[in-house]
Order: structure tokens, then sequence, then C-alpha cells
């Protein structure tokens, strides 16, 4: 064992055994982060601040849930909405921030993809994101299974049949799944653990690992300039702080982040208080019946763009569109051909790209609620044609691209 | 310069740990008993069909509730042992109504209709009949849960005049 | 500064633009449009849906209600006359054909004139569910009340008699119970078809309560019964108030048919206060942290303005220097 010197505060105790000072550095003080960024870069620490209210709202709504199918409705609107104290808070904040992440990841991914931020080194931050994009989405899903209203029962049966494989008619892995031919209360109590135990700890697993593939290539900036961070780290400890080009996370990165999340905080309680109805859905307030099907069922919105892309194709291709969409994201650094990390605006046809993609994502989340007939089909047709045009199209502009 | 840097962190540290305890004091509300298991609290037992030295057990707040109506002589050395405040009258008869949980560390202690005593297997407290403590290591007697006479029914969970003189003179504490 | 609020500006648009596609505008176009009438109940709808064999009789059913309507009523007459109804509309009534009849206590208030004289003539017609009775209003639970009272005269006394003596104060909840509750059960107001759920103990030497055993047969018998005869058990009511809108409710409630055509829900005929009643009883039993909501709300959003100002100007103490 190494040699232990009478320590003179608590910060020196524990900087002897677990190195807080080394910890502090590498974590705040001397994380360096470029100066210039602008408000797109606080969205990740928007992100782990949502994670962190769906967290502890989760566990207050955890104490009355009953995850039987007898009990979960009214365990969540009788006795959460009306007799626990605060229970319809915590429910509202649950709800909100469960919509509200999504928006928040996909203004996070579309940053990154404006930025070039997935490219030379930055790979393995883009594909942990995904990740955490992926684990969400399982997240969500179990989660809306939860207080067993109609749209939780027609949804997961319509997902867990995506699973039959189509014409392969895998109908033995689907009742695996749910452990029952139908939706049951197997089903329940194993996407309650998952929603309550093991997504979660994928989630936190996989936040670290997005954060730690971020400290060595650093975070970009608006111009994906090349940064020395050494030499600006060197300008900003001798106090040059204008003249270095870089800030320490904490405490000058952050108080940004804070200011962020505050202007976000009001927007987020805005909609708990006065409009938290957009992130409930109406149907689900009818008990789960197996024998009748609503009149309209859709996914909540942030799914509504992959499942147009399911929509229009007969199954088997529909199957294989729809698993493409689910995983096609996790190549874009690979399929992005140029070496060029810069803003979409200096970058020719991906600039047109960018926002087509956008657009297309738009257009095809419109129509994924709309019911399916006559034009809004022939749209999401095209919509979803269009979302594989652009990415076949993708590693061929990029190639072209000239270099800057 | 460098002071109203820190003067703001703090600031804002400080302001936000007052939110902090707001959001704490809704927890703590969320943690509280449900109104309607607060509501549940009301029992009401008819003594008419009790007899002597048969002890009824009934149920309230989840807790069991021992009824024991007096004998004549129980009566009698309830009176020597200057224990007859622990009984509760009615009409002309006497009843020791107690929460059957031992009051050292909650056992149901069990009844000896032979010895007119409780005995308490955990770990060996002894009650006579009105419920008073005989022999250690239980503090004191059975606690006596809050009722109201209302003709022959006691009302389990309603304070009456007669539960609270008992309160008042420490013959039991609050349940 | 100028180029963040240009961001937030694009991303703003962005988000609005996407939440109006997948809510209001998805809304708009899922939902079938169908306008209100105010709670005037003349037929105008009836007559329009009606198939054309039954047009001409329901047009002539709804002039002779307006002819009716006109007569003046004698309140003191209606009384003795009422007393036909209230051999089935009382205190305890037993199920008839499916369906127990309601408590009459507030008909005065609740109901529209005009409905009333309506149902009276003749009840499949005037609750719209005529399609149910191909053999003719006597299979409908209430159809004998034609064969006692029909003289127009007769009709318009009762009428006369519901509003000036059945008219008095009513709680949501009795306007509930009264309207809707002896089909629909409100399980979190504590109601079944049968009324208030009645508190019960159960055996401490068992664990079985069988008061309640035997009231929840009761209640079961009483479904059952509903069932058979409407083709399906009406829904729990509890949280209707957040599964369907506002305007589906009230259009809903004014004429069943207009939203769910072939419904076998007859049109309650609630009056625009009535109507008020009900709804603010199901908006106690679906929506009951409203108060909380409006109390709580100002606090938070106060308090995340002021921690916005504040981190702003830390914000602004650490990045002063930084150009
Ligand atoms: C709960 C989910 C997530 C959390 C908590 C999170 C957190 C963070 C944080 C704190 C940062 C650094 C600050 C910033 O640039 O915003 C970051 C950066 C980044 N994240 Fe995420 N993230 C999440 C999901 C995602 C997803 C779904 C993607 C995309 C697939 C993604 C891709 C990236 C990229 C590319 C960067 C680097 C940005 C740059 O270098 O400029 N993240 N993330
Ligand atoms: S619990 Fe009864 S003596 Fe310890």
């Amino acid at each position: 064992m190494a040699h232990f010197e009478k320590a003179n505060s608590l910060n020196e105790w524990l900087d002897q055994r677990i190195g807080l000072n080394t910890l502090k550095k590498v974590m705040q003080s001397e994380y360096w982060i470029p100066k210039d960024i602008n408000f797109l870069w606080a969205m990740g620490m928007v992100l782990a601040a949502t994670f962190g209210i769906l967290l502890v709202s989760g566990i207050f709504l955890l104490m009355y849930y009953n995850p039987s199918t007898d009990l979960a409705f009214d365990s969540v609107n009788y006795t959460i909405m009306t007799e626990v104290g605060y229970g319809w808070l915590w429910r509202h904040i649950h709800g909100v921030g469960a919509s509200l992440v999504f928006l928040i990841i996909y203004i996070h991914m579309f940053t990154g993809i404006y930025y070039g931020s997935y490219k030379k080194g930055r790979e393995l931050i883009w594909i942990s994101g995904m990740l955490l994009f992926v684990l969400f989405s399982a997240e969500a899903f179990s989660g809306y299974m939860l207080p067993w209203g109609q749209m939780s029962y027609w949804a997961g049966m319509v997902i867990t049949n995506l699973f039959s494989g189509g014409s392969l008619h895998a109908d033995g892995l689907v009742e695996w799944i749910r452990g029952d031919y139908v939706p049951a209360q197997a089903y329940l109590s194993r996407f309650f653990m998952l929603h309550v135990l093991l997504m979660p700890l994928a989630i936190i697993g996989a936040i670290v690992f997005h954060f730690g593939t971020l400290r060595l290539p650093h975070v970009n900036n608006q111009e994906g300039k090349e940064v020395d961070f050494e030499e600006s780290a060197r300008l900003w400890k001798e106090g040059k702080r204008a003249e270095s080009e870089v800030i320490p996370f904490s405490p000058v990165f952050l108080s940004k982040d804070v200011f962020v999340m505050g202007v976000y905080f009001i927007m987020f309680f805005y909609l708990v208080f006065y409009h938290f109805e957009f992130a409930m859905d109406p149907v689900n307030f009818d008990p789960a019946n197996g024998l009748s099907t609503p009149t309209h069922i859709y996914p909540e919105w942030y799914f509504l763009w992959s499942y147009e892309i399911l929509r229009p194709f007969p199954t088997d291709p529909g199957l294989i569109a729809f698993a493409f969409a689910q995983v096609i994201f996790f190549t874009l650094p690979f399929l992005d051909r140029s070496p060029n990390v810069a803003p979409a605006n200096k970058r020719g046809a991906f600039h047109i790209w960018f926002w087509a993609m956008l657009a297309d994502m738009l257009v095809l989340t419109f129509m994924g609620k709309l019911p399916p007939q006559g034009i809004w089909s022939t749209i999401g047709l095209v919509a979803a044609i269009t979302f594989f045009v652009l990415w076949i199209a993708l590693p061929i502009i990029t190639k072209l691209e000239k270099k800057l | 310069m460098s002071s109203r840097r820190d003067f703001m962190g703090m600031a804002l540290g400080g302001f936000t740990a007052l939110g902090g305890i707001g959001a704490l004091m809704a927890m703590k509300k969320t943690w509280d008993p449900l109104p309607s298991v607060k509501a549940a609290g009301f029992t009401t037992i008819d003594l008419k069909d009790a007899q002597e030295n048969v002890l009824v057990t009934e149920k309230w707040r989840g807790k069991p509730i021992f009824v024991l109506k007096q004998s004549k002589e129980m009566v009698e050395k309830a009176k020597k042992a200057k224990e007859m405040d622990r009984l509760i009258k009615i009409e002309d008869a006497h009843y020791m109504v107690a929460v059957g949980l031992c009051t050292h560390l909650g056992c149901i202690p069990g009844y000896d209709a032979a010895n007119e005593s409780f005995l308490c297997a955990c770990h060996g407290g002894m009650y006579d009949g009105t419920a008073m403590v005989t022999k250690a290591p239980p503090p004191r007697g059975l606690d006596v849960p809050p009722f109201k006479i209302d003709g022959t029914k006691l009302v389990l969970g309603e304070q009456g005049p007669e539960y609270k003189k008992m309160l008042a003179d420490g013959t039991t504490l609050p349940v | 500064m100028n180029k963040e609020l240009k961001i937030l500006g694009i991303v703003a648009a962005f988000t609005l633009v996407l939440y109006w596609g997948v809510e209001p505008f998805a809304h708009s176009q899922m939902h079938k449009h169908v306008e209100g009438h105010n709670f005037v109940y003349d037929g105008t709808a009836d007559i329009e849906e009606a198939s054309k064999d039954k047009k001409e009789a329901k047009k002539k059913f709804w002039s002779e209600v307006k002819e009716i309507a006109k007569l003046k009523g004698d309140a003191t007459a209606g009384e003795a006359t009422f007393g036909m109804c209230a051999g089935c509309h009382m205190d305890g009534a037993a199920n008839m054909g499916g369906v127990t009849p309601p408590s009459l206590e507030h008909a005065g208030a609740i109901y529209d004139k005009n409905f009333l004289i309506a149902l009276i003539k003749d009840p499949a017609m005037a609750t719209n569910v005529d399609h149910k009775y191909p053999n003719g209003t006597m299979t409908h639970p209430m159809g004998s009340i034609s064969s006692m009272v029909s003289a127009p005269q007769d009709i318009a006394n009762v009428v006369a008699y519901l509003k000036a003596k059945k008219a008095g104060e009513v709680t949501s909840k009795e306007a509930f119970k009264e309207a809707c509750g002896r089909c629909h059960a409100n399980r979190y107001g504590k109601l079944t078809q049968l009324g208030e759920i009645p508190k019960t103990k159960s055996n401490i030497k068992t664990g079985q309560d069988v008061d309640k055993i035997k009231y929840d047969q009761k209640v079961a018998e009483e479904q059952n019964a509903l069932a058979d005869y409407l083709g399906k058990l009406p829904p729990d009511l509890s949280i209707i108030y957040r599964a369907r809108s506002e305007h589906f409710l009230e259009t809903f409630i004014e004429n069943p048919q207009a939203q769910l055509k072939g419904t076998a829900m007859p049109r309650t005929g609630l009056n625009e206060e009535g109507y008020e009643k009900v709804m603010e009883y199901l908006a106690q039993t679906g929506d009951p942290s409203a108060p909380a909501r409006a109390m709580a709300g100002p606090w938070v959003l106060g308090f995340f303005f002021l921690f916005t100002i504040l981190a702003y100007l830390w914000k602004q103490s650490q990045w002063r220097d930084l150009h």
C-alpha cells in the first residue's frame, strides 16, 4: 500500500484516496471546450438533465404503480392521479419529459449532422449517441405499456408482431417476447422490468460511454476548426482568457449550459402545468380491451417517421424498410465520404442533403399519424422512397465534395 | 471581478437549493399515507355479545384490537390494583379494549383465560386482565386505541370524552 | 448573439411546425366534424340523418311535439298523471327490460322541455334509437307509456309538473346519476349502475366480505342485463373526460347517433344546465388535479423565471472577458 500523510482537509483526504483533484481536472476545470460554440452545444447537458428528471419522477411513480393487468390502469389513473400527494405532478413531468427528451435528442442529432461532429475521431461519439437513441426508444416503448390502456395494448400487439418477420412467420419468437399468445400479464410484468430496471441501467451505462468517447476528441465547434488544445489550455492557465480558444467545462461552459437549461425548464414546466395533454394520448384513457381495436392507432410522435416508412409497403418490404430506417443513422460516419469537418452551409450538395433529410423526416412524421388513405398514402410513399434515395445519394455527393 | 463571478454562482446555487427544498416537500407529501388509508381508520365494534373473560379480537388500521369483558372477580382485582382507569364502562359492564401489540417490540401477546393474563412469547413480557404490564421487558400496559362510545358500540378511530380523559391522565399513549 | 437567436428561431420554427402537424392538424383530419345544436331538441338532426322511409314519420312526430309544446300545461293535473310514471321511476326500482328506470327527482331541471314531451310521446323516437325497435315502440322498456299517457294535454300537464316541481337545486353528482348513471358506472366516483357503492365489512376470521360479494353479484347481474339489452356494456365514465374531447362529448350527448352511427345509446335530452352539471362531475372524477395544478403552476414557473435570470447573470459574469 502507498504511503499516506496526515490530511489537513477533507479535500486533501479525499485527494489522497481517490485522486479528487485529478478527477476534478479531468472532468471539469481542465476539460477544455472550444469557445466558438452556440447554445446547441448545451443540448447534451439538457438531455442529461432531462434524464435525471425522468429518473426522479419515475421513482415516485413507482411507489404506487401496480404492474398487474387488473390494477395497472387504475393504479395510474386513480391512485396516482387522485390520491397520491403530487402524484399527478410526477406523472405529468414523466409524460412531458418522455416526449421532450426525444425532441432534444433529435435537435442534438441534427446539430451533430449539421456541424459534421461525427467524423474523423468522433465516430464513437456518434455511435454511442445512436446507441442511446435506440435505448431511449426501447425505454419509451416499454414505458408506454405500463398504464395498460387501449394504446398500450394495441401498440404492444402491433410492435411485437413486427418480430414475426413477415412471411418468415416467426410466431414462436413473438410469443416468446410476450410470454403469452397476446400481450397479457407476463408481457406487462417483463416490460415493467425492462422499463424500470434493465433499460435505465443500460442507458446510464451508455451515457457514461458517450461521455467517455467525448473526452479525447473533444467537442466540435461552429467552424469545424481543429483547435490546438495544448496551446490554448496554456494560454488559459496563464490567465489569458480572451486569447485562448478554449474554456474549461466547469464553470465557464457549464454556466451557459445552466442558462440554456433554465430557458428549457420554463418551457418544460409550462407544458407540465398547462399543456400536458399533448404528451398523453386520449385513447390511452380507455382501459385495454383485447377484443376491440381503437379506430385510429399510431405511435407517439417520435416514432412516427419510422412507422411511416413501414406503412406504405407490403409486409415484407415494409419490414425490411423499417429495419433499414432503424439502423441507417448508425452508419452516417462511414457513408459520409468527405473529409471536411465543417458546418453544412460550407459543404455544397451536403447542405441541400441536410435540409432535404430534415424536411423529409418531418413529412414522414406528419403522414405517420394521418389515416393511411388517399393522398396521405401517396405522400407517405413518396417521402419513404425519398428517405432511401437520400441515403443512397449520401456517399456519392460527399465523395464528390470539394476538399475545403 | 472574480468575486462577482463567485457571488453570482453562489446566488444561483442558493436559489437552486431553495427550489430543491420545494421539491423535497412535494416528495414528502408523495410519501404520506393515502387519504383512503386514513379514511379507512374507522371501525365499529359491537360489545353487546361479548362474554366475560373471553378474548375477542377485532381489526383496526390493520392492527389487532383486544376486547375483554371483565368478570366480577376481574373488576375486583382491577380495583385493588388501582387499574380501573384502564377499563371502559358501558351500561353496567366493564371492558378492556386495547391494541393487541406488545408495547415492547410489537408482537401479539396470547391470552391465558385460566390465569387471566397475557404472555408475549417474543421476549416473555406479561400483562394482567386490564392489559397492564406485570412483567418486563414491555415498558407499559397495552395502548388503548382512540374510541367513542355509541350505545353498546365502540367507534374506533374517533376520540370520545372517555378516551380523551385516558390520554390526559396518562393511562394510554396516543396510537 | 444574433447568430444564436437566428438558430433559435429555426429550431423553434421546426418544433412548432412539427407540433402543428402531429397534434392540431392530425386530429382535425382524424375526427369527423359534427356541429352542435345548442341543446335545442326539435328533431332537425334526426330528420336529416333518417333513411328515406323514416323521414316522413320523423317529420310528423317532431311537428306534433312542437304542437304539444305550445299547449299550456297544468302542473296540478300533471301531478296526478305523474303517478303513472312514479310507478316505475321510484326509489329501489327494479330492472325493467334491461335497464332500471332512473330517478326523476330533478328531471325538470336537467332535461329539455321539448325532449320530455317527445319522450313521453314516443321514447324510441325521442331518444333517436327507433332503429332498434323495428316492431314498434311498444317493445321499448318505456314503450307502455304511450298506452297510459297519450293525450297531448296530458303530456303537456306532466311536463309542466316536472318543470314546476321536479326542478330543485341539483348537484353535479345527482345530475350524473339521474342522466347517465343507470347505464354507466363511474368507479372513481364510487358509483355503479345501482348507485353509491355501500360500505361493507369483512369477517375478521375468514377475511370474507359477504355483503360486498352480494352487492357485486347484484351489480354483475345488472350489467349483464344492460349488455343483453344494449348489445354491449356501456363504458365506465370515470375518466371519459380525458379520453374524449369536450366537443365530442357535447355533440355526442346531444345526439349519440351523430358521432356513432347505430349506437344503442339513447339521447339523454339534457338541457344546457344539465349538461354542464354532468360535465362538472366528469371533470371531478376524470381530472381531479386541476385545482392543484392551478395553484402550483405559477409558483414553479416563477421559480424557473428567476432561476433563468440568475443563471444568465452568472453566465455573463463567466463569459464577460472571453472575447
Ligand atoms: C440521453 C441521451 C444523450 C445524452 C445525455 C447526451 C449527452 C451529450 C453531451 C453532454 C455532449 C457534449 C455537449 C454537446 O455537444 O451537447 C454530447 C455530445 C454529442 N452527442 Fe450526445 N447525448 C445523448 C444522445 C445522443 C444521440 C442520440 C446522438 C446522435 C446519434 C448524440 C450525438 C452526439 C454528438 C455527435 C456529440 C458531439 C457534439 C460535438 O462534438 O459538437 N448524442 N452528448
Ligand atoms: S415484543 Fe413482546 S416482549 Fe418483546
